[in-house]
């Protein structure tokens, strides 16, 4: 992700530069607007962006898969659009998004156009996702080999303290006996997280696990697979809890909206504290460039108290990757635990 | 806000991977390095109580081994103990035997002393008594011969006698 903004850092002095000379004549092209540049690190998109030299933009455009009702699947390259300034089999795009147009190359409001493309974000995701299983698969077959009498060795040690970790301190005393059950879910979980946020924190990458998409994902999965949990006893204490006749019309909506609520908090966690980390980091390169353009002294002399800064959170972040894929899995565990409790004896000992 | 909806293209692709990852990675790497931990675990925790197993064992044999060391002890001690004794008794009952034996042979030579003595004596008296019997019958024949010779040798006699 970092380089994205280092692009800028090649870009944005030219252009502060060129702004002062001419006295805001080129406003409108040139002008370096923090608040957008951020959105467009945040924000997903059809190509991954690395830099734009003078007039060709440096990018890799990635597939547009498209499906209307009027028009069927099309799939072609977003290269096709030339960066978003021309129109190509009917469809263009409008900021970044796909739109359906008529031979004049107005927006076709008729037809509702859904959009499965493979966006920086999923092409990232799948990338990290077959590293993940690449490794995953690799050390499982060095258990396979090796077995159980041999010590692990290299990558094993590694990966052997989380899943014993997510297995100790995460599923067990959250699900009991019943811990063996719920551990590939668990597990997968974690490592899906922990791989998207740290492939996520790779300078010039998209921010996968900051995106709402990704993160409702998970958040409904584990929603299900929360209510899939849930048994006799669970149910009571939310329909029936044991408290006086009258409180139970305040507590019955409160528990039941409960349901809801624990799966959405995930969500929101997960969402806001990547896309906040991210935010941060970009903030504080976007810092020297703010300087910068107030003055050129003033923006080399702020960039090395930015890069300190942004070290430090980046830092943090490396730490929060770990601890938002825990958090979320360990929560997910407590909720599964709860949904549980009660009919199992080795809910109350 | 473009920030806050979630893109379709993403919901369903990340839905996608998520569901692939698991079912892939639940079989091929989490079943098996589960049950290699898990069967790692057992093993050790087996190899844990059969080494405590040992060790009580160990323990128990080293104490058998101490008791009976120590009754080896004791019964060296009893033997050592009888031994002595038995020494003891035996050069007592020797003192005994050989002290018995002098005072019987020293009995024997007194008896021996005092019947020789009595005998001796016996013998002195039958001779004196034959001297008696001799001196009286020379006096009775010299004194059918002369009576004042008579006298005169019996005087004599009766003073070899006294002078006895």
């Amino acid at each position: 992700m970092l380089f994205a903004t280092a692009v800028y850092a090649e870009n944005a002095p030219e252009t502060a530069g060129h702004g002062t000379e001419q006295a805001g004549q080129e406003k409108k092209e040139g002008e370096f607007d923090p608040a957008e540049l951020i959105m467009e690190h945040i924000l997903d998109a059809h190509e991954f962006h690395f830099f734009t030299l003078g007039e060709s933009e440096i990018s890799i455009p990635l597939p547009v898969i498209v499906y209307s009702k009027e028009r069927g699947l099309a799939a072609f390259s977003y290269g096709n659009f030339h960066h978003g300034h021309e129109a190509y089999n009917g469809y263009k795009s409008e900021e970044g998004k796909i739109v359906a147009v008529d031979a004049e190359g107005k927006i076709d409001e008729a037809v509702t156009l859904y959009d499965f493309s493979l966006t920086r974000n999923v092409v990232q995701m799948f990338l990290a996702l077959t590293l993940l299983v690449v490794l995953m698969i690799n050390v499982a077959n060095k258990y396979k080999k090796g077995g159980a009498k041999t010590a692990p060795s290299g990558f094993q040690n590694a990966v052997e303290p989380v899943i014993t970790f997510v297995r100790d301190e995460v599923a067990k005393p959250n699900l009991g006996h019943a811990y063996n059950k719920y551990m590939p879910y668990l597990l997968t979980v974690f490592f899906f997280i922990l791989i998207n946020n740290i492939v996520g924190l790779i300078p010039g990458t998209a921010n996968v696990t900051g995106n709402i998409a990704f993160t409702v994902v998970l958040g409904v999965i584990s929603f299900f697979v929360i209510v899939f949990s849930t048994n006799k006893h669970f149910w009571g204490h939310i329909f029936n809890p044991p408290v006086p006749f009258l409180v139970k019309f305040i507590l019955v909506p409160v528990e039941f909206i409960g349901i809801f609520t624990k799966p959405f908090a995930l969500i929101v966690r997960l969402f806001a504290n990547m896309v906040a980390g991210h935010i941060i980091i970009t903030c504080f390169v976007m810092l020297i460039f703010i300087f910068g353009a107030m003055s050129q002294v003033a923006g080399w002399g702020f960039s090395p108290v930015s890069v300190a800064f942004t070290v430090f959170i980046y830092l943090i972040e490396i730490l929060v990757a770990f601890i938002q894929a825990f958090i979320f899995t360990n929560l997910t565990a407590v909720f599964i635990g709860q949904s549980r409790e009660g009919a199992h004896d080795d809910a109350h000992h | 806000m473009e920030l806050l909806t979630p893109g379709l293209g993403l919901l369903v692709w990340t839905l996608v991977a998520f569901l692939l990852v698991f079912f892939i990675l639940k079989k091929f790497a989490w079943k098996p390095i589960l049950e290699t931990l898990k069967e790692r675990e057992t093993g050790i925790a087996e190899a844990i109580a059969s080494a405590e197993k040992i060790k009580t064992e160990m323990a128990a044999l080293k104490n058998e081994n101490e008791a009976l060391l120590t009754q080896a002890r004791e019964e060296r001690a009893v033997l050592i103990k009888e031994a002595k004794e038995t020494a003891n008794k035996m050069v007592s009952e020797a003192k005994e035997k050989a002290r018995a034996e002098y005072d019987r042979i020293v009995a024997d030579a007194q008896s021996a002393i005092t019947q020789q003595k009595n005998a001796a004596l016996t013998d002195v008296k039958n001779q004196v008594g034959s001297l008696v019997i001799e001196v009286a019958e020379k006096v009775l024949r010299k004194e059918l011969a002369n009576k004042a010779e008579q006298e005169a040798y019996i005087k004599g006699l009766a003073e070899v006698v006294n002078m006895n």
